[in-house]
C-alpha cells in the first residue's frame, strides 16, 4: 500500500474530480445518507460497481466542545463532555473524571465506582444494541431494528431511573456519582439482566446462521491486525482481527479487576467477525453487571473532602429530586458558613493542581482518551479527548477499496462511528 | 515508573542523548522532552526496538501566557502497546513564529487525522504530512480556534465565500416595532 492510498482525506468536490482519470465516476455518499450514522460525507470512487477510492469528509458536527470546557468550572466539564460521543455518554464522563481525579490525587469511593461500572456496562449493552439495530436495517434485516432499540429503550427507561435523564447524563462527577442509586434500582437492573440474554439469543437466531446476512458481511471490510494497529484502530475492531486488547483487563480503573470477563476474540477481520466480537461483548456486560449487584458495597457515593464534593445534599421530595429541607434549613438559617461554602464551590469550583494526564477508558467503540491539562486553575487549561470514532474512521478507505458499492454500507456500519464523536 | 519502561527509556536516551530528556513522572505517568529535529528518530526507534506499536494520542497544548514564547506550544505524542501496559508520554515543545513539527504519519498511518486535527485548531504545520489541511473547521476559515489568543466572541461570525454577520452585539437590532414579531399595528 503506497501513502498515496492510505491518505485519502476530504478534498472537495471539484479537486477530487479533477485528479481522477476519465474511467472513474466520482460519487458522493452523505452527509445526509440514510446509511451513514449521521452526518458522515463520503466521496467514492468507482470504476463500475468496485471502489477505486474512498475517503471521508468530517466537521459537520462540530460544536467546539474541547474549547468551551476552557471557560467552564471542573465539575461543569461533565455537562460538556457527555455530549460528544451520545451513545456512550457515561463512558466520557467517567473518562474525564478519572482524569480530574488523577490531577486532584483523590479516588473515589468503591460505592461510586461499583455503580460507575454498573453503569458503563450498562451503556455498553445499549451503544451495541443501536450498533446491531442500525446494521441490520442498513443491511436489509429490518426486524433487528425494531428489536434493538426496543430493548435499549428498557435500558434508557434504567438510566432515567437513576440518573433523571435518558442520554447525556452529568451523573458522574469528580470525586464520584452525582447521588446514590434511588429506592427500586437494583430490583430493576435485575429484572433487565434476566430478561435480555434471552433476546441476544434471538438476535442470534435470526443472524448468524441467515444466509443473506453472512453474504453481507463475510470477507466484507477486513483489517488485519497489523493495518488495524498502525491505523491507531482499537475496540472490536481490533479484537475481531485477533488482538486481545481491552483496557479493562491491561490497565484496570474503577476496580474492574474485581469482576470476571472474558475477552472477546475472532480471528477473521472482517465484518462478521465483528458482529460476533459484540454478540458476545453483551452477553460479558451482562455478567460483569451481574457481579457489580451482587458485590455492590456500601457507603458514601462521593469523597468526602468538603473542598471538592458537590455541596448538595439530594433527597427525594414530592415534587421532585432537590436539596434536602434539612440541608436547607442548615445553610439559609443555621451556618453562615456553609452558605458561603456552599456559593462558592457552586459558582467557582475547586482548583485542580497543576499538571497533565492521559486517562483512557474501553468505550464500546475503543480507546476513549482523556489529555487533560490544569494550569492550577478553576477551569480546565485543556481537555483533549480521543475518541475512538474518530480514529478509527481512517480505516474506512482501506476497509473498502476494492469492493462493491453496497460493502460500503456494511463496513461503516461495522466501524460503528458515532458522529458526535468524530466531529466533538 | 515500571522497571521495564525505565529501560526503554534509558536505551532511548543512550542512543539519542541529545534529543531525549530525563523522563519526568508526574500522575504516576512518564514523559520524556524530545527536541523537534529529533522526533522522527526517536519516535521510529520506540515504535520498532521498544514495544510501542501503537500511538494513541497526538495532541498539542498551547500555553499561552504560562510558559515563554520559546516554549508556547506543546504537542505531546502517547504511546502504547497491546504487549506491555505501560505508556509514554513525548512531549515536542514548538516556539511561537515558527509552527512546524516533523509529522509522524510515515511511522502510523494513524498521525494522519490526529495531525490534520492540531493543524486546523493549533496552526502547527506538519513537515512530511501528505495532505496537511483543515480536518472540522470549514476550508476558508481564517484562524485557528483553539490558541488561546483566539477571541471567544465579538468576532464577525464567518461564512463560504468571505461572507459574515457581525457579532451579537454589534448587530444592527431589527426596526424596533410594536411589542412581538409580526404584529402591524
Amino acid at each position: 500500500m503506497s501513502d498515496s492510498e492510505l491518505f485519502l482525506g476530504g478534498q472537495d468536490w471539484d479537486t477530487v474530480s479533477s485528479r481522477t482519470s476519465a474511467d472513474t465516476l466520482v460519487i458522493n455518499m452523505g452527509p445526509q445518507h440514510p446509511s451513514t450514522h449521521g452526518v458522515l460525507r463520503m466521496v467514492l470512487e468507482l470504476d463500475g460497481e468496485t471502489i477505486v477510492n474512498a475517503h471521508s469528509v468530517i466537521g459537520y458536527l462540530h460544536t467546539g466542545i474541547e474549547k468551551t470546557t476552557e471557560v467552564r468550572t471542573w465539575t461543569q466539564g461533565v455537562t460538556l463532555v457527555t455530549r460528544m460521543d451520545y451513545l456512550s455518554p457515561l463512558f466520557n464522563e467517567a473518562g474525564y473524571c478519572l482524569a480530574v481525579e488523577r490531577l486532584l490525587g483523590v479516588e473515589a469511593p468503591e460505592r461510586a465506582q461499583a455503580i460507575r461500572v454498573l453503569l458503563m456496562e450498562l451503556n455498553r449493552i445499549a451503544s451495541h444494541l443501536v450498533w446491531i439495530a442500525t446494521t441490520g436495517m442498513e443491511l436489509g434485516a429490518l426486524s433487528l431494528m425494531l428489536y434493538g432499540f426496543r430493548e435499549r429503550e428498557l435500558i434508557l427507561d434504567i438510566f432515567e431511573h437513576i440518573t433523571g435523564l435518558r442520554m447525556n447524563h452529568a451523573f458522574i462527577r469528580p470525586g464520584g456519582i452525582s447521588t446514590d442509586l434511588p429506592e427500586g434500582s437494583v430490583e430493576k437492573i435485575r429484572e433487565f439482566l434476566d430478561y435480555v440474554p434471552a433476546r441476544f439469543d434471538e438476535y442470534e437466531t435470526l443472524l448468524t446462521e441467515n444466509p443473506t446476512w453472512i453474504d453481507r458481511n463475510k470477507g466484507i471490510g477486513v483489517l488485519p491486525a497489523d493495518v488495524a494497529l498502525g491505523l491507531g484502530v482499537t475496540g472490536p475492531l481490533l479484537r475481531a482481527a485477533g488482538v486481545a486488547q481491552d483496557l479493562r483487563k491491561t490497565q484496570p480503573y474503577c476496580g474492574y479487576e474485581q469482576y470476571d470477563f472474558d475477552v472477546p476474540v475472532a480471528t477473521e477481520a472482517d465484518c462478521l467477525a465483528r458482529y460476533h466480537v459484540r454478540m458476545a461483548e453483551m452477553r460479558e456486560s451482562v455478567k460483569i453487571a451481574r457481579q457489580v449487584l451482587d458485590t455492590l458495597p456500601g457507603g458514601p457515593v462521593m469523597v468526602t473532602d468538603p473542598k471538592i464534593a458537590w455541596p448538595a445534599q439530594l433527597k427525594l421530595g414530592n415534587d421532585g429530586l432537590g436539596n434536602s429541607l434539612d440541608y436547607i434549613r442548615s445553610i439559609m438559617g443555621e451556618s453562615m458558613e456553609a452558605l458561603i461554602h456552599h456559593f462558592k464551590l457552586v459558582t467557582e469550583g475547586f482548583s485542580v493542581p497543576a499538571g497533565e494526564v492521559y486517562v483512557p477508558v474501553e468505550s464500546p467503540r475503543g480507546e476513549l482518551g482523556f489529555h487533560v491539562v490544569s494550569s492550577g486553575d478553576n477551569k480546565p487549561w485543556r481537555v483533549h479527548t480521543r475518541d475512538p470514532s474518530f480514529i478509527n474512521l481512517q480505516a474506512m478507505p482501506y476497509m473498502v477499496r476494492g469492493q462493491l458499492i453496497a460493502d460500503v454500507i456494511a463496513a461503516v456500519a461495522s466501524i460503528d462511528p458515532v458522529m458526535g464523536g468524530v466531529d466533538r | 515508573m515500571d522497571e521495564k519502561l525505565a529501560v526503554f527509556v534509558a536505551e532511548a536516551r543512550e542512543r539519542f542523548p541529545l534529543a531525549v530528556s530525563e523522563p519526568v513522572e508526574e500522575f504516576g505517568q512518564t514523559s520524556v522532552d524530545v527536541g523537534r529535529d529529533g522526533l522522527s528518530d526517536v519516535a521510529g526507534f520506540l515504535r520498532d526496538e521498544v514495544p510501542f506499536e501503537l500511538l494513541a494520542d497526538w495532541s498539542c497544548v498551547d500555553y499561552f501566557g504560562i510558559e515563554p514564547p520559546e516554549r508556547r506550544f506543546m504537542c505531546a505524542a502517547h504511546l502504547a502497546s497491546v504487549r506491555f501496559p505501560e505508556r509514554l508520554r513525548l512531549r515536542v515543545w514548538i516556539p511561537e513564529g515558527d509552527e512546524r513539527c516533523p509529522s509522524l504519519t510515515a511511522l502510523w498511518p494513524a498521525a494522519n487525522f490526529m495531525e490534520r486535527e492540531i493543524f486546523d485548531f493549533f496552526g502547527i504545520t506538519f513537515d512530511g504530512h501528505p495532505d496537511l489541511r483543515r480536518i472540522f473547521m470549514p476550508e476558508d476559515w481564517q484562524g485557528h480556534p483553539q490558541r488561546k489568543d483566539y477571541p471567544l466572541g465579538g468576532v464577525n461570525v464567518q461564512y463560504k465565500n468571505g461572507a459574515f454577520i457581525p457579532p451579537p452585539n454589534l448587530r444592527v437590532p431589527p426596526e424596533a416595532t410594536t411589542g412581538y414579531p409580526g404584529r402591524t399595528a
